[in-house]
């Protein structure tokens, strides 16, 4: 989707973490990625590696960590876990389902020098 | 090279040399002969391996949204307008969906409310331009290349509207049924516009901006019969990827489901009043 914007934020966050903990270099940094989030990985991936140069996570290595998608069913009520988006409930076989959760895009944590 | 972390091919696994690929599949902790030294993976399998020379470097917590400063420029937004009691629409849909005619016939509609249009496009001041014909003030917003209207963006023009107290706002979004969905501008309500010439399945194509939006207007009705297209399919499906959407036929050229829309406006901006 807007993978360069995203990276853009990534940078930004990164910038203002140096500055807070002091540290040069990032050499590796995980991302917590929703299944609803909407991130296509390798765009985001060959992204990153453009949009870090000359920043303090250039170079760095990027993990992508996978979050479940979590949704309320309209038809028996409960939040369930659902692979894709279009996954009928796992529980009643429902096809009205809210998500409530799975579209999450965090900077979990990085390793810094 | 390592797909994973992008190193050379052999790894060292308590001084025995092992290929990095194993490493990986199997989930053992190994630490990586790179010349800043030695990295280490976390998370993947029990760390049970120590490494010498590991202090070097350190793990910084940071569990912060990648949009954390999108977020936080809209929800400035969120408070100006909430100040103002002012109610704002964002309005998003693909390219021609007949998003910019909708807001015409809206604000001639609307007659003597205050009112106040963004416009979001790459390139042109076309629509501005469109909408200052019917005498509301409208600011245009060219995002280049860029995809969606961010919340720094909409920011900048709400300063240079001025917005008045008890006002409406319409933002009305770039055209993609992708990126918008997930960018936050401080609005009350994402409004989605699906036209009947684009086909019932869309809503389960694109899925996110129909489960992000408040209310989905289903417009050009009056094309319906000439395209042979299923209006209730189109509501099945909207209702499919977001059962909690309310659903509006309109047909901004023929004025036909005009007061419906016009009523959930209105009762938006007298919610946000009393608030105020």
């Amino acid at each position: 989707m807007h993978e360069m914007s995203l990276c853009e934020g990534i940078r930004k966050i990164v910038e203002d973490q140096a500055r807070q903990h002091g540290f040069a270099r990032v050499t590796r940094l995980r991302l917590e990625i929703g299944r609803f989030a909407g991130v296509e990985k390798p765009a985001l991936a060959f992204a990153f590696d453009v949009v870090m140069r000359g920043s303090p996570a250039e170079g760095a290595a990027l993990e992508m960590l996978d979050l479940p998608g979590r949704a309320q069913c309209f038809d028996c009520g409960v939040a369930v876990e659902i692979g894709h988006r279009l996954a009928p409930c796992p529980l009643c076989g429902g096809g009205r389902l809210l998500p409530e959760g799975g579209d999450e895009m965090r900077i979990k944590d990085m390793e810094v020098m | 090279m390592c797909t994973v972390c992008g190193c050379g091919d052999v790894v060292t696994l308590d001084g025995r040399k092992i290929s990095h690929d194993e490493a990986h599949r199997f989930g053992l902790a190994h630490h990586h002969p790179a010349p800043s030294g030695g990295l280490h993976h976390y998370g993947l399998g029990a760390a049970g391996v120590s490494v010498p020379g590991m202090s070097q470097a350190r793990l910084i917590e940071v569990e912060t949204s990648i949009l954390a400063k999108n977020d936080a420029l809209a929800a400035g937004n969120r408070q100006v307008l909430a100040g103002l009691g002012a109610f704002a629409v964002n309005l998003v849909s693909s390219p021609g969906s007949g998003k910019t005619t909708l807001l015409c016939k809206t604000i001639e509609a609307l007659g003597a409310a205050p009112l106040a249009v963004i416009e979001g496009d790459q390139q042109t001041d076309h629509d501005a331009a469109r909408i200052r014909a019917t005498g509301a003030r409208a600011v245009q917003v060219n995002t280049g290349k860029g995809c969606h209207l961010d919340a720094q963006m909409v920011g900048g023009a709400m300063a240079a509207l001025a917005l008045e107290p008890a006002s409406f706002l319409f933002i009305e979004n770039v055209g993609n049924l992708v990126c918008p969905a997930g960018f936050d501008l401080g609005e009350d309500a994402k409004v989605a516009i699906l036209s009947v010439t684009e086909g019932e399945d869309k809503p389960l194509k694109y899925p996110d901006m129909f489960t992000a939006a408040r209310l989905a207007i289903l417009n050009k009705t009056d094309l319906a019969p000439h395209c042979d297209a299923d209006l209730a399919a189109y509501e099945a499906n909207l209702k499919r990827v977001n059962p909690a959407l309310t659903v509006l036929r309109v047909s901004a050229r023929t004025g036909e489901g005009m007061e419906a829309w016009l009523a959930w406006l209105r009762a938006g901006l007298a919610a946000k009043t009393l608030g105020a």
